[in-house]
């Protein structure tokens, strides 16, 4: 069979189709490129800065390629020290000799000063023997171990970020141990991440679940009218509802006042509950709070939009067969919910744990969830890759825990409405 | 037809938003800490230089090196000029972030400047204290001394300090017992450092942090703590503007700089050099006391001070007595780690 032009209808039929293929990738083009630009790419380069650094290579390339042939037992030979002389030489020319400083400090604190100093002393000097030279500038170059670290840092792919956001360290001798106990922060910080996003999920779905069952069984009039009142929240934005929370729950706000007022800060005074006025600001319980405020939509309205296509003749039936009624909701209508609790709930999880300006504003010190860590190694300390090597682990927690949900649950079962 | 006329007005808006954000690209965009330091710039350098026909974008930033970094690395540079603390300005200037200051171009003598010979990098524009405070219709009987900001036992109650270590390590080495002039070289060991955080640690309970200069006053003012460090100028405005009855303790405040810097390769290097040569010659220099109580850098802008405000500034003999310098050296030196080691402890 051909086409009137003469080519077989088979393949004008596939041009055809074809062409609606490219059209129709052509529709999706724009909202992929722009998954490509602005979530890929940044990720692939977050992924690569928690292992990539070339600051030593790049500023102390001899001295990088000459310690690769050292065995590490013996202090470097006068070639190692010449080159290493030649190379901060080259590095105060272009004002590079803090990045080096900067990179060796995060292993032996005091190396940065020490750095900068050697280098200002070495320009003074022309000629060698440089092994004297270096080591007079500082000391801290007669150590072995200082030397094990040059080498460590030359190498371009590091695992120093990832381990540090696990608490963990390379010693002297290459093998890993945890970090001195005052800098053990990162693995709490990730557990307590986790701790309040599930306190928070729990919450929200002990809140959200009979919110959405009535909301699914009421008359549709009412049940609209009573929906804007979960929605309004979900408009405002988060940041406002944040200082709203500072205005109800500071020392002397309005929670506090109303608990003044009605005698219950007293009561609670005389019976040994707390003692003084109440401190709700700035603690985990105020951060747990507008947190459980600012994610219960997102728990609440996949539940909802489930329960709305449950008809509620499989209820009739159950009861018509005898089944009590709290006996139906358990056995017949719950499991019904669960692709909507399952997917309300991981939505929320998920959310939480990327949390970082609540606790920022309602939280105390020690309610800094990951996400306000990742901000301050990025703007405090300027450490771009430790801030990469927690957003590393924060990702992998992330991709293991919907790994379990899959197997647990099955994602396929997840639903959103 | 119909697709082609779609298209061209597309092009055709592109364009115009193109050439908008090429005119926009005439103003110097000088960027600086925000509330009332900010205002205080407004006031005195930036209206009456814009007032000359100049251009002039602000920006607000807590001192983020991190940020100025980034743009120079990522050669999009957006802000031309920014006012830095010094840590920022030492760190910067030795990571290739900010331009060295040729003092030729800017005309100005660099002896008549407090603290010039000390930065390559950076002019001198203010010199101000990191103090505490109290609100006196809480406390009657305040507190007078560092060691009282650290006694829980004696003033109950919330405290509020930067987060940040610098001068909080100092005052928690002076309050244990250190002298003003031993802290750096007691804070140079691992010793020293230990002690600090030990003497925060008796503290921590009850230290609420700020970030930005402008909410030390305001955690006052609402009663969320009982008293706050804060830089002296923000306090004094809450004073002099808002009516606070608000005091500042003086003992053993931490005189520091403010700088103006200019980020490496700016393309607009020339109007950047005329605006921190404008903002430093000696008239707005005074003009900049009358709205917030930190003391100019340039020595000859001290006559013209108005008698009132003199004995709030940082540098007045009375409230010099105990003061000490905050060290540059110390913290270009030893900030990093401590800055991390800081970060992990409030956090605890």
């Amino acid at each position: 069979m051909r086409a009137a032009d003469g080519t077989p209808l088979k393949i004008k039929l596939r041009q055809a189709e074809h062409r609606e293929v490219m059209r129709a990738f052509l529709l999706i083009a724009p909202l992929f490129l722009f998954i490509v630009v602005s979530f890929l790419i940044p990720i692939v380069v977050m992924l690569k800065n928690a292992f990539y650094d070339p600051d030593i290579v790049n500023n102390l390339p001899q001295t990088t390629e000459l310690l690769r042939q050292w065995d590490g037992k013996a202090l470097p030979g006068e070639e190692v020290f010449a080159a290493f002389a030649a190379d901060l030489k080259t590095a105060s020319k272009a004002r590079t000799v803090a990045l080096v400083g900067k990179r060796l400090n995060y292993e032996i604190p005091t190396l940065k000063s020490k750095v900068t100093v050697t280098a200002r002393k070495l320009d003074k000097i022309e000629t060698g023997p440089w092994t004297e030279a270096v080591i007079a500038a500082d000391p801290i170059w007669k150590d072995i171990f200082t030397w094990a670290v040059v080498k460590r840092a030359g190498s371009s792919i590091t695992p120093y970020y990832l381990l540090s956001a696990l608490d963990l360290r390379q010693g002297a001798d290459g093998g890993i141990e945890r970090t001195p106990v005052e800098r053990r922060i990162y693995l709490q910080v990730l557990g307590r991440t986790l701790g309040i996003s599930a306190m928070v999920t729990l919450l929200t779905l002990i809140l959200g679940y009979p919110v959405a069952f009535m909301l699914a069984t009421l008359p549709q009039r009412t049940a609209s009218i009573l929906m804007i009142f979960v929605l309004l929240p979900f408009w405002t934005s988060l940041l406002v509802r944040t200082t709203a929370w500072t205005i109800l729950l500071q020392d002397g706000g309005v929670v506090a006042q109303f608990l003044h007022v009605t005698g219950i800060t007293w009561i609670s005074n005389v019976l040994g509950f707390m003692s003084g006025e109440p401190h709700l600001f700035k603690t985990r319980f105020a951060t747990v709070l507008a947190m459980t405020h600012i994610q219960l939509p997102f728990t609440l309205l996949p539940i909802y939009s489930v329960m709305k296509t449950i008809s509620p003749t499989y209820m009739r039936a159950a009861k018509s067969l005898g089944a009590t009624p709290f006996h139906a909701f358990r056995t017949v209508y719950v499991p019904q919910t669960m692709p909507g609790v399952a997917a309300g709930c991981l939505l929320t999880f998920i959310l939480c744990l990327g949390y970082f300006i609540t606790p920022a504003l309602v939280g105390g010190g020690s309610d800094n969830m990951i996400a306000g860590f990742i901000d301050t190694a990025m703007n405090n300390e300027g450490n771009w890759g430790k801030s990469s090597a927690l957003g590393f682990v924060l990702l992998t927690a992330t991709l293991i825990l919907y790994y379990v949900y899959n197997r647990l649950i099955g994602i396929d079962k997840m639903k959103l409405g | 037809m119909k697709k082609l006329s779609i298209l061209f007005t597309a092009a055709l808006l592109a364009g115009t938003a193109f050439a908008g954000s090429a005119r926009a690209g005439d103003e110097l965009t000088v960027t600086s800490w925000g509330g009332a330091y900010s205002e205080s710039q407004r006031k005195a350098y930036y209206e009456p230089y814009m007032a000359a026909g100049n251009k002039i974008t602000e920006a607000e930033y807590n001192g983020e090196v991190a940020k100025i970094k980034a743009m120079v690395e990522a050669n999009a540079i957006t802000w031309d000029v920014i006012d830095v603390d010094t840590a920022t300005a030492l760190q910067g200037c030795a990571e290739g972030a900010l331009e060295t200051i040729d003092w030729a171009k800017l005309g100005l003598d660099r002896a008549k400047f407090i603290g010039a010979e000390l930065m390559e990098c950076a002019v001198p524009t203010i010199v101000y204290g990191t103090v505490y405070g109290y609100d006196t219709s809480k406390l009657a009987e305040g507190p007078t001394t560092i060691n009282d900001f650290f006694d829980l036992a004696k003033f109950p109650g919330k405290r509020g300090i930067q987060k940040n270590p610098t001068v909080n390590l100092e005052w928690a080495l002076i309050a244990d017992g250190v002298d003003a002039k031993d802290v750096y070289t007691t804070l140079s060991t691992p010793e020293g450092v230990d002690r600090a955080f030990k003497k925060l640690d008796t503290i921590k309970s009850e230290i609420v942090f700020w970030e930005a200069g402008a909410q030390a006053p305001q955690l006052l003012a609402d009663g969320q703590v009982v008293m706050t460090s804060a830089w002296n100028g923000r306090l004094q405005g809450a004073i002099d503007n808002d009516k606070k009855p608000f005091k500042i303790v003086w003992d053993h405040q931490g005189l520091d700089w403010d700088w103006w810097a200019i980020t490496k390769g700016t393309p607009k290097i020339e109007e950047a050099y005329r605006f921190v040569a404008f903002a430093s010659s000696v008239g707005p220099q005074a003009e900049q006391t009358k709205f917030i109580a930190y003391g100019p850098a340039n020595k000859d802008a001290i006559p013209g001070i108005a008698p009132a405000t003199l004995p709030n500034l940082p540098t007045a003999p009375d409230n010099l007595k105990t003061a000490f310098n905050v060290d540059p050296q110390f913290w270009a030196d030893h900030g990093d780690e401590l800055k991390e080691r800081f970060n992990a402890w409030l956090a605890k």
